[in-house]
């Protein structure tokens, strides 16, 4: 096991490497970087103007070495003017040019400068990664249980009323956006003219406090989008396990119905969909980033959203480790699961 | 424990049980008008080819019909209760209680998820309230029971780590836990290798003596039923046709359906040349195609225009306890002989057309394919493997699963290369020329038929079509229409109607699509024809007919037929040398009187004793082996039969567990791979003997394999 795991690892890390290239080099692309001059020095800039600029930064280095430095592999980048250091990309707004190490990549815990909140990159994914981080929690405490619940329920008497009407709501859901979804719910529960007035229809309080009225509506909102996909699968591989032979057996040995769905059933059926719950992961930061600005919750989402509009290149490129690294980490759990469920799959 | 009170009269009253299926389209009556009595303590066998309603007689029993399926006529009395009126909580007093049941899929029938031991428990917990020590306790007898080495670690294992006889121990130990009054057995063997299949039958045969249980036993081989049972139904289309006790209905059957079936079964007696296989004519009908009157009527030789087709044909009494449902039972000579059929001459035997010599083929296999790593594995699916076969001449290749049979065949058609050894065919060496390399004489000489004509052909082109593929590949006649000439030729060939060029894979029987798979690989005039089990997934009554055809071609074409086959009733009958194989090694290589006589090897003795034979007058010595096949993955040290060989300790010394056997020559070419003395070889005793043959059987005396 230590040894599978092991692997992964090695193979996950790989594909953190790659992957963080990609976005590194597509957001250091000489459009984008134009942009950021003239962002931060002077918008009427010629073109001239802009290249010796981007070179006194070191932003006209080859695309590997600038990435080499970017993670903390290779020295970053000083301009010497008589033998005198006089800029250092590691010298934060602050702090001397002396104080300033030669390597501050991402390995060494310098994860750039936020043009946009003037702030440290780590500082502000921290702050934002924790409110997500509350949101994607009550999200998976009211979607996984109530998706395996409607899909159990669903697939243990293939075709039946129960069935038909439980697979209805769930391809509802689905097919639902979070963008309707949210903004019917605001319009339902959470405003004075039409219906009750429940709910708060901004979630902006609910980073200092969550509380029920300001954290309901974001949350559901993003689990229902996900639950009625999870239940489809629960579904369809419920049905399939009711009819194997082994269900057969139960019932012929005099097990209840009810003890057969629990005792024989469930856990073969929820095999399949712990996969899939594990994979909906990457796919709820999609709702996250739709949800935080319809709510206007500030965090990892919204945090994005921000980084994109105002080309926060540093920022941008924080927020996309993390996502690679969630959406990695989601994936060896649920292999990990998988392993662990099924005992067909042991290692020795 | 809750049990019904007792009942004096029969367990099970099944009394004119009719059951439909209800699909969108119609309804599909697939049990009619059917009774049978289950006494105390008695066995009652049913057979019956595939789709004429065993399975559906036993689930009506156990009232799991499910959604579509539903009793509409008669009805089922258990104890004297009619189980048709109980609701469904009684019902789940019954099942698993005083009624249990085992079927075909041992492993499917199994919970993957969970331990056997919980799988066990489950039942005394159930049923009896017992505590969980105390089921533990009870699961843990009767592991024993079932003679399953090491019962702890057994109740502690899942399915998956189990072997399938081990699986089908356990599928019946769950259903003795309770000590059920009645046992419904659903084909249980027909997934297992026959020697496994000889100690699972003896298992239920002793331990329904031991507990009194009565049984219903499902199977379509009659010499299955010859073994375990004292009564016999045989069905035909959702109908009994006759019933009566075992040595009344195989001795003096008295229904047209009994006998053709027992005629279409190869006989340990009759050969190839003098005595073919008189196949069923036809094919069996749909449940929602059956003719009105007799159900067998179309293929019935004394069929009678007016009498069997019009009306309803009842069951009616044959003899005491014998029923039959043919209306001219008593006008019938049952004693007539068979229609002799034409005797054909013996081929002569030519020349050597292929040559095996020291041929070996290893498996790498990475000892964790999902996770890799771990070291890698050896798997000797095939070593030192030495014959050869001549022009005209059959050779059958027999052995269980695992044994290399298959993996010979890929060797020999170039889908594997040999990882040693030479393989000469003509005059070339092609051991290691994969399929694509070879010429495309060189692919045509050799062609194989394989084991499921289901998916051997292409869906979704027409018959025609395939043939003349298969044609072009071999690069024959110079224009389409030489090629759709032979094609039409080819079909005739193998006797099926020239319009069926045009028809798709589906529209054709399973017989029929065998037939278009030996057509396509008769096409290149084929020198050697590798036959992977052509028949085993096909109808008793279609498969003599299938066999014959392979023999007729085989003696005009004068082709060398490779038949591999796990059957050894039809291996006897139409092969003529037999190459026994164990663990992918030739342990016996003679012609098929010098195999089927002793001196046998230990292995081929307990194969022979193994087959079940549906003849009263046949005396069978009983030798069934302990345990299963090694895995060939690790196979036993010295020779390969050691574990499980009962002549082991004649060899001084520990011979057998230390070194590999040579191969032996003995008189006539015979080779045997064993330890054993001439001394000891020579005092072997036949397994099979021939009695005196009541008067009716001798014609239709077999060794049966449906
Ligand atoms: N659920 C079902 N729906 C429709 N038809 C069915 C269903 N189950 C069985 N049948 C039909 O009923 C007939 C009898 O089937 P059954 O399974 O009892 O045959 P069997 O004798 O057990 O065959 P086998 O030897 O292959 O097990 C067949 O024609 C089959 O197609
Ligand atoms: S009733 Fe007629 S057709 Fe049917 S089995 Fe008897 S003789 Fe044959
Ligand atoms: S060599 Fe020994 S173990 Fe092998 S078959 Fe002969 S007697 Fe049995
Ligand atoms: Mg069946």
């Amino acid at each position: 096991m230590a040894l599978f795991i092991l692997r992964r690892l090695g193979v996950m890390v790989l594909t953190a490497l790659c992957l963080t290239f990609i976005v590194f080099a597509l957001t250091n692309l000489e459009p984008n970087l134009e942009k950021l001059a003239k962002n931060q020095a002077n918008s009427r800039m010629t073109d001239e103007q802009v290249i010796s600029w981007l070179d006194a930064r070191g932003y006209n280095d080859p695309m590997l070495v600038k990435y080499g430095r970017w993670l903390g592999v290779v020295p970053h980048f000083t301009r010497e003017e008589g033998g005198e250091v006089v800029f250092s990309r590691c010298a934060n707004p602050g702090t001397s040019l002396e104080d300033a190490g030669s390597y501050c990549g991402i390995l060494q815990g310098s994860w750039g400068w936020s043009t946009v909140f003037q702030n440290d990159v780590l500082e502000i994914l921290a702050v934002r990664g924790n409110a997500t981080a509350w949101l994607m929690l009550f999200v998976m405490m009211v979607m996984v249980p109530g998706a395996l619940v409607l899909g159990v329920l669903a697939g243990m008497r293939e075709g039946s009323k129960l069935d038909r009407s439980l697979s209805t709501i769930s391809i509802g859901t689905t097919a639902t956006p979070e963008y309707v979804s949210g903004v019917l719910f605001i319009a339902v529960f959470a405003s004075a003219t039409f219906g009750p007035n429940w709910f708060k229809g901004t979630a902006t309080s609910a980073i200092d406090d969550i509380t029920f009225a300001n954290f309901t509506l974001p949350v559901l909102t993003i689990a229902l989008y996900g639950m009625g996909y999870i239940a489809r699968m629960t579904r369809a591989s419920m049905t399939e396990v009711m009819t194997a032979q082994y269900i057969r057996t139960a019932r012929l040995k005099g097990v209840s119905f009810p003890q057969i769905v629990l005792k024989h059933a469930l856990r073969n059926a929820l095999i399949a969909p712990f996969t899939v719950i594990m994979l909906q992961f990457p796919w709820l930061l999609n709702g996250v980033v739709i949800v935080e600005t319809l709510f206007n919750y500030k965090g990892f989402g919204w945090t994005l959203v921000q980084a994109a509009g105002n080309n926060d290149i540093d920022l941008l490129l924080g927020v996309s480790i993390i996502s690679v690294v969630v959406v990695l980490v989601t994936q060896l759990i649920s292999d990990i699961g998988y392993v662990f469920l099924n005992p067909r799959i042991r290692i020795a | 424990m809750t049990k019904l009170a007792d009942h004096a009269g029969p367990i099970l009253e099944i009394d004119a049980l009719s059951i439909s299926f209800f699909t969108r389209l119609r309804e599909i009556p697939a049990v009619m008008d059917f009774s049978v009595t289950v006494q105390p303590g008695e066995a009652v066998g049913l057979v019956g080819e595939s789709g004429c309603g065993k399975s559906t007689v036993a689930l009506g029993v156990m009232q799991d019909l499910g959604k579509n399926g539903a009793v509409v006529g008669g009805s089922i009395k258990f104890k004297g209760r009619d189980l048709g009126q109980m609701s469904e909580e009684e019902l789940r007093d019954i099942r698993g209680n005083e009624i249990a049941m085992i079927y075909q899929e041992p492993m499917a029938s199994l919970n993957p998820a969970m331990r056997i031991g919980k799988q066990l428990m489950e039942v005394p917990i159930l049923h009896d309230g017992a505590s969980e020590a105390e089921a533990y306790d009870m699961a843990l007898q009767v592991v024993t029971d079932v003679k399953l080495p090491d019962p702890k670690r057994m109740l502690d294992s899942y399915p998956h780590q189990l072997s399938g006889g081990q699986q089908q121990r356990i599928v019946i130990a769950m259903a003795l836990m309770s000590k059920p009054a009645l046992l419904i057995l659903d084909e249980p063997t027909t997934a297992l290798d026959v020697t496994v299949e000889a100690g699972i039958v003896e298992l239920v045969k002793d331990l329904g003596k031991k507990y009194g249980t009565s049984m219903l036993f499902i199977s379509h081989n009659l010499g299955l039923v010859l073994e375990t049972c004292d009564r016999v139904c045989v069905m035909y289309s959702g109908e009994a046709v006759e019933d009566g006790a075992i040595g009344e209905v195989f001795d003096n059957m008295r229904h047209p359906y009994t006998q053709a079936l027992f005629r279409s079964i190869p006989l340990p007696g009759a050969d190839k040349n003098s005595r073919p296989l008189v196949a069923i004519p036809g094919n069996f009908p749909l449940p929602h195609e059956r003719p009105p009157g007799c159900n067998f009527g179309p293929r019935c030789d004394y069929f009678e225009a007016g009498r069997c087709d019009s009306g309803v044909i009842p069951m009616r009494d044959a003899g005491p306890g014998h029923h039959s449902r043919c209306v001219k039972f008593d006008e019938i000579d049952w004693n007539a002989p068979i229609a002799a059929p034409a005797e054909t001459s013996k081929r002569e035997i030519g020349a050597p057309v292929l040559k095996v010599e020291n041929l070996k083929k290893y498996y790498q296999v990475a000892a964790n394919a999902l996770f890799g790593g771990g070291a890698e594995k050896v798997v000797k699916a095939n070593e030192t493997l030495d014959f050869e076969a001549r022009e005209s001449e059959t050779l059958a290749i027999v052995g269980e699963s695992g044994c290399g049979k298959s993996t010979l065949a890929k060797v020999l058609m170039g889908l594997e290369t040999a990882t040693d050894g030479t393989i000469t065919m003509g005059n070339a060496d092609i051991q290691s020329t994969p399929i694509e390399g070879r010429s495309t004489k060189q692919v045509a000489d050799i062609q194989m038929v394989f084991q499921n004509p289901f998916d051997t052909l292409n869906p979704s082109m027409t018959v025609g079509r395939q043939i003349i593929r298969a044609l072009e590949v071999f690069d024959y006649g110079k224009s389409d229409a030489d090629r759709r000439e032979r094609m039409l030729h080819l079909l005739d060939l193998v006797k099926l109607p020239r319009a069926f060029a045009d028809r798709m894979p589906r529209q054709l029987s399973g017989g029929q699509k065998q037939r278009v798979g030996i057509a396509r690989a008769f096409a290149g005039d084929a020198k050697i024809v590798v036959a992977d089990e052509p028949v085993s997934a096909l109808d008793v009554s279609v498969q003599a007919a299938v066999t014959d055809l392979l023999m007729e071609i085989q003696r005009d074409q004068k082709t060398t037929l490779l038949f591999i086959s796990h059957d050894l009733s039809i291996v006897r009958y139409l092969s003529d040398r037999v190459m026994v194989m164990y663990l992918g090694h030739v342990v016996e290589l003679g012609t098929t009187d010098q195999v089927f006589a002793p001196p046998y090897h230990p292995y081929t003795e307990a194969l022979l004793s193994a087959v079940p034979i549906a003849d009263t007058s046949v005396q069978k010595k009983h030798i069934v082996l302990e345990g299963d096949i090694p895995s060939a993955m690790n196979p036993p040290s010295g020779c390969p039969f050691q574990t499980r060989c009962r002549w082991k300790d004649r060899v001084p010394g520990g011979l057998c567990e230390k070194d590999v056997p040579p191969v032996r020559h003995l008189d006539g070419g015979h080779q045997v791979k064993c330890h054993l003395s001439d001394a000891d070889l020579a005092a072997m005793e036949p397994v099979i003997e021939v009695g005196e043959a009541p008067p009716a059987a001798a014609a239709q005396a077999g060794v049966t394999s449906m």
